[in-house]
């Protein structure tokens, strides 16, 4: 296969990937609008279309043609890139998820690492664009979210590490298909635990969404957006929700692999899983109220952090003396 | 192909370096050396240390370069801008870089580092950079290893002890 044919394959993927993200990014806002009006005892949007199933697409236009406002006082260059800084991390992690056998835009010996350090980028637009927008509450929401970012990356990162030691690899295949048997969430049900609530305050949802706490800060690090750039920041955390939710798949429930006797296609398998972990993500911004600050830090360093490495030394002796 | 992106990761790297120096504003001094970062995880990719170009982004971008941004955002950047920016040692700095550079190319003249010379850059036929690495870390280099984490622990203690003091006073 010639050089070219392959890099078209490869942007074929791209854009498939890249075009089922930002649509079901744009759902996923209806989703969480839906869901919470329901456990309230509400409808939710229902104007546009049937069930308000044309909702995301209104919202996108109205974003689109709204004025984009750049405060008088704001450093342009950042307070434009930060938009920016922020959405492209979440996007170009798609790129070594295995979402299936055989469809996935790239395979990389370190794929797990991969989405760890680009990730880890991602707080580089937070921190711009609270600093540039040149406002107090912006600046505040930007600090307290690269506090709550960096700190609870570390429990991220050393959470991967029990699942890590069971399969050998850094390569979210191979992840998964050590997964065959037992799903490595029955292994490791400690480090699951640690997983998803380092997740929930990675991408700043409720119980940790200090960093835009709207009853405080006004919106935090993204007061001062408005229009399209405000759409950026909005479709990254979404994006990034999906993102974590899918290294869990990979990292804990298996992957694509599925029940034998449902012969479903592997990458169906993938989303459903997925769509069950938003849902939860979902559902607790409906259920729990919001961390104080200090309590975020106490709860993660005092707690998580042992317990994390509890579950390394256990996962350790284990592996040493049983198998 | 190898060699077209080596030279688009240098002239990146040199160019945000420059940027770096000679901006007026911190922050944006802090960002370009974030984007020299990023350059520099691509040449480690195309010398065959993917790990080494992931913990280049993931510690020196994405943690020690948030908490530089973070600390300088918390000074006041508009009275850097009015200071003075150059210091009429420019003399003085090329002859400092003249000399560096001769030394550069004495070293690599002479044959040192030959494996560093040949193109492309390829560390032996191993099954993936981690593992070889973890493999010498723990076993050839297990003592400057656990060297370097001592010398890590003194200094995050030595951190918190100085932090410690300013809160109890």
């Amino acid at each position: 296969m010639g050089i070219v044919a392959e890099a078209l394959i490869a942007l074929v993927k791209i854009a498939v990937v890249l075009g089922v993200v930002s649509l079901v990014v744009a759902y996923l806002t209806y989703l969480e609008r839906k869901i919470i009006a329901h456990i309230q005892m509400r409808l939710g949007p229902m104007r546009v279309g049937w069930h308000g199933l044309l909702q995301p697409i209104a919202d996108g236009l109205k974003l689109f043609l709204k004025e984009d406002i750049i405060p008088d006082k704001a450093d342009k260059i950042v307070f434009v890139i930060a938009p920016v800084m922020v959405l492209v991390p979440a996007f170009v992690v798609y790129s070594v998820l295995p979402f299936s056998q055989n469809f996935y835009i790239t395979q990389i010996n370190v794929g797990l690492f991969f989405i760890l350090a680009v990730s880890s980028l991602g707080v580089f637009g937070i921190v711009m664009a609270g600093w540039a927008s040149n406002s107090k509450y912006s600046l505040l929401g930007a600090l307290r979210s690269a506090a709550q970012m960096l700190s609870y990356e570390i429990f991220l990162g050393f959470s991967l590490i029990g699942p890590l030691m069971l399969a050998g690899s850094l390569n979210l295949q191979r992840i998964v298909e050590a997964q065959g048997d037992v799903w490595f969430v029955f292994y490791q049900p400690l480090a699951f635990v640690v997983f998803f609530i380092a997740s929930l305050a990675e991408t700043n949802r409720v119980p940790f969404d200090l960093p835009e706490a709207e009853t405080e800060l006004v919106a935090g690090f993204h007061t001062e957006y408005s229009g399209m750039k405000f759409a950026f920041f909005f479709l990254a955390e979404y994006a990034n929700i999906m993102v974590t939710t899918a290294v869990a798949v990979a990292l804990f429930f298996g992957g694509w692999q599925g029940i034998d006797w449902i012969p479903l296609p592997g990458f169906v398998w993938y989303l459903l899983k997925m769509g069950v972990l938003i849902f939860v993500f979902i559902w607790l911004r409906a259920t729990l109220p919001r961390y104080r600050y200090d309590q975020l830090m106490r709860l993660g360093w005092k707690f998580m952090f042992p317990l994390v490495m509890a579950n390394i030394f256990l996962t350790g002796l284990v592996k040493y003396l049983f198998l | 192909m190898e060699l077209l992106f080596f030279y688009i990761f240098a002239a990146g790297i040199v160019g945000a370096s420059l940027l770096m120096v000679t901006r007026a504003n911190v922050i944006h001094a802090a960002l370009s050396l974030v984007l020299a970062f990023l350059f520099m995880a691509g040449l480690f990719v195309l010398a065959g240390a993917e790990f080494l170009a992931g913990v280049q982004i993931l510690v020196y971008a994405g943690g020690i370069m948030v908490l530089y941004l973070f600390s300088i955002m918390l000074m006041n950047v508009g009275v850097s801008i009015r200071l003075r920016q150059w210091h009429r040692q420019s003399v003085l700095a090329l002859a400092a870089a003249l000399l560096l550079a001769a030394e550069i190319w004495m070293v690599l003249g002479r044959g040192g580092y030959p494996e560093a010379r040949r193109w492309p850059w390829k560390l032996g036929e191993t099954p993936g950079n981690v593992e070889a690495l973890g493999q010498v870390l723990y076993t050839k280099f297990l003592f400057p290893f656990e060297v370097a984490s001592m010398l890590l622990l003194a200094a995050m203690i030595g951190a918190i002890v100085l932090a410690k003091r300013r809160i109890t006073r």
